[in-house]
């Protein structure tokens, strides 16, 4: 009998691509994707065979060493969270242009609702953009079978596969039957060299290759066990990954609309017409933004009969739940509690003892000496810090860009410009931004709090750590102004004084409070102790 | 059998442990499970929340509608009420009764235990204090678990069994305190289903 296992649909989806013969994963963490790579890097089967599985620097080198991965013939898995796809986006649209030999598998796991991001972008429209299958599993068993699915499609068109993840499939256990793992792909080389580089000659060619494979793939989705016409009543509904599970689970009697369930894109043409042909209208399920809505659409629809966020019979943002589907489908509501008035919000906010907490207190006291002082943040716990009681940022926008906005605001006149990043961020994305400030002399400050980790998402491995002076001093920071502090009370006069000289400093300085993640601590110590 | 459960907390109080718990006896039981779990942001202090689906038939969504739950299990009592609308009319709370106070505008205590107590589903118990005072400090989430087995329609042996197992790479005497944890819960926990009258 085959193993069963009680897992997220992260998981789901390691234990796929483990099992399709993998010979690497290669992700920068993010909610909700970081589980996949974590599974992989406790598995045995993954050690056992040398799966390659450390922490890359961010999402685009991770997608460019998989697909280095690719042209030897060997299968890979890229993961990221859905802005990450944003940083991965140059080597992901190229790589349908160079095409595959090896199966890749990108991974994007996307929030709608913005638990845990900035924003819910859907990474369906990059999967359309690149010309690209997408896969979209509705249960954590196609979460497992998709991706092997996905490795041999890959390989079949000689393209990447996109499969993408909400937080919902991400971050919810199910029983996950499992079948027999296949042996990962011998070194072995693609035949047509020339497709590799992307010379405009080369491309030229490649690009209509791809346009032509779009015919084949919008074939496959329409002959996809994965996609489902489920004929039923003159209502149609179009169910997109787990969306398809918010609709049946408002029909527990059987459902009474005609349904065509999909998980596998482009869309298949076929089973749309005839919906479109045999049903008065067509709701449209799918967790994230209208990507299959605006389709049907289109601009110059006029029927009417498509339905759903564009047309406001659900919400236009948000992830969607059993009550806003219900809603949609006009069946009636249910009786409810009414909400308790005395319940407040309880925000998210630094843990008590994280070094963060003494780089706040005392920078919101230097930065309170001039009138104009801005702090510009970036992605990580740190961010919390635009919360009460610190309140002490000014701007978080993306991966690095506390440095090029501090530095764009200083050449465009203001003092002091100040970027708060954390380590992780900075060799993700900040080193660049630090080399343009030093070569055009911006006089900013940049304070790099270090806490070893990349600790929002768990305390992952930080590229960066025991070398961060170093890339510092090797960028061109002058040797006096990279300093380095204790973050603790006790340290208090010293960090106050550093900030204030460094500020004082016209150039690009850099201050790096260094002090361990308390989680991660409190994890190491009690390692050493058992 | 149906058991739509929400576990709530906030961040680093041990719901997902109570989760994996449930979810295993269940899985023991034969039961078919689903579990939505929050990681990340919120899991620094914020509130956080599990919905765990329990059935003998497939479950679709992983979500719990509103107005479906049979069961809140809080370890903590604002949090408890967070979820009011999701509570079934013939739901039950299960919550600590001891508050878990990190915000500046936290409401009156009284008034949270009030609104509690005039609920008619409802089991309150201490679980802090019964854990401090049994030299148990760090099992709340353990006495809160046993408290929600008096009326979760899963054995009691079963659970034991799921407890021991998720703490048995712990040793035996972590494994022997979160079942004693989980003995004292009970015990409360069915004497105040006794005491309203109500039969499960």
């Amino acid at each position: 009998m085959n193993e069963k296992r009680l897992i997220l649909g992260d998981q789901a989806v390691a234990l796929g691509a483990l099992h399709a013969g993998i010979s690497g994963v290669y992700a920068y963490p993010g909610t909700p994707s970081t589980e996949i790579t974590e599974y992989i890097q406790q598995s045995p089967l993954a050690r056992e065979r040398g799966v390659y599985s450390d922490w890359c620097t961010n999402e685009k080198t991770a997608m460019e060493a998989a697909l280095g991965v690719s042209f030897i013939g060997k299968r890979a898995l890229v993961c990221m969270k859905h802005v990450g796809m944003n940083v991965a986006a140059d080597a992901f649209v190229n790589s349908a242009m160079t095409g595959t030999h090896g199966g890749l598998v990108v991974l994007a796991a996307d929030d709608p609702s913005m638990h845990s991001s900035q924003n819910e972008q859907d990474s369906r429209f990059y999967g359309k953009f690149a010309m690209v299958p997408i896969f979209e599993p509705s249960t954590q068993q196609e979460a497992y079978e998709m991706t092997r699915a996905a490795f041999d499609l890959s390989e079949k068109m000689k393209l990447p596969v996109l499969m993408r993840l909400t937080t919902r499939m991400a971050h919810s256990r199910a029983v996950v039957t499992l079948a027999p793992p296949r042996e990962p792909n011998a070194l072995s080389f693609s035949e047509d060299r020339s497709r590799w580089v992307l010379l405009p000659v080369n491309a030229r060619r490649r690009y209509i290759e791809v346009i032509e494979d779009q015919k084949e793939l919008r074939q496959q989705s329409e002959v996809s066990s994965y996609n489902r016409y489920l004929p039923g009543g003159p209502r149609g509904v179009v169910a997109c990954g787990i969306a398809y599970n918010y609709l049946m689970e408002n029909f527990p009697d059987g459902c009474d609309r005609t349904v065509l369930k999909v998980s596998q894109y482009p869309l298949p043409l076929e089973p749309l017409r005839k919906m479109m042909a045999e049903c008065e209208e067509i709701l449209v399920l799918e967790d994230g933004q209208p990507f299959v809505e605006d389709q049907l659409r289109g601009l110059l629809d006029e029927s009417g009969k498509i339905k759903g966020r564009m047309s406001g019979q659900l919400p236009r943002t948000g992830e969607l739940t059993p009550d806003n589907v219900r809603k949609a489908l006009g069946l009636p509501d249910r009786a409810l509690n009414a909400p308790c008035e005395y319940v407040v919000p309880r925000p998210p906010a630094l843990c008590a003892g994280c070094g963060h907490r003494d780089v706040y207190t005392i920078l919101n006291e230097v930065a309170k000496e001039y009138e104009n002082s801005k702090i510009f943040s970036d992605i990580g716990c740190y961010t919390l810090g635009a919360l009460p009681p610190f309140r002490a940022i000014d701007s978080c926008v993306d991966m690095g860009a506390s440095i090029t906005m501090a530095k764009g605001a200083a050449d465009g006149g203001l003092f002091p410009a100040i970027a708060v990043i954390g380590d992780s961020t900075f060799t993700h994305s900040g080193i660049t931004g630090l080399l343009d400030a030093v070569n055009s002399k911006a006089n900013i400050t940049v304070i790099i709090s270090d806490n070893l980790t990349t600790a929002m998402t768990g305390g992952q491995d930080s590229a960066g750590t025991g070398k961060l002076e170093s890339i510092c001093l090797g960028i061109g920071v002058e040797r006096e102004h990279v300093r380095v502090v204790v973050p603790m009370a006790k340290n208090y006069d010293e960090i106050r004084r550093v900030l204030r000289e460094e500020i004082e400093y016209s150039g690009v300085s850099v201050v790096i409070p260094r002090r361990e993640c308390i989680q991660t601590l409190k994890r190491h110590l009690k390692q050493a102790k058992s | 059998m149906k058991r739509d459960i929400i576990l709530s907390g906030v961040g680093g109080q041990g719901i997902l442990s109570i989760a994996a718990i449930i979810g295993e006896a269940a899985l023991r039981k034969g039961l078919y499970v689903k579990q939505a779990e929050v990681h990340g942001m919120s899991q620094r202090g914020g509130d956080v929340q599990s919905n765990l689906r329990l059935s003998s038939e497939p479950i679709y969504s992983d979500l719990i509608p509103q107005g479906a739950t049979d069961a809140i299990i809080a370890m903590e009592p604002m949090e408890a009420l967070r979820y009011l609308p999701y509570l079934s009319p013939e739901g039950w709370i299960v919550t600590n009764s001891a508050t878990f106070v990190n915000i500046p505008n936290y409401p009156d205590e009284a008034q949270l235990l009030d609104v509690l107590r005039r609920r008619p589903h409802v089991i309150l118990v201490d679980a802090d204090t019964l854990a401090k005072d049994n030299g148990m400090p760090r099992a709340v989430n353990m006495v809160l678990l046993g408290a929600a087995s008096a009326i979760l329609g899963l054995d009691a042996e079963l659970l034991e069994a799921a407890v021991a197992g998720l703490f048995a790479a712990k040793g035996a005497d972590v494994v022997d305190m979160n079942v004693r944890a989980f003995r004292l819960g009970r015990e409360a926990g069915t004497q105040q289903v006794k005491k309203a009258g109500h039969a499960e």
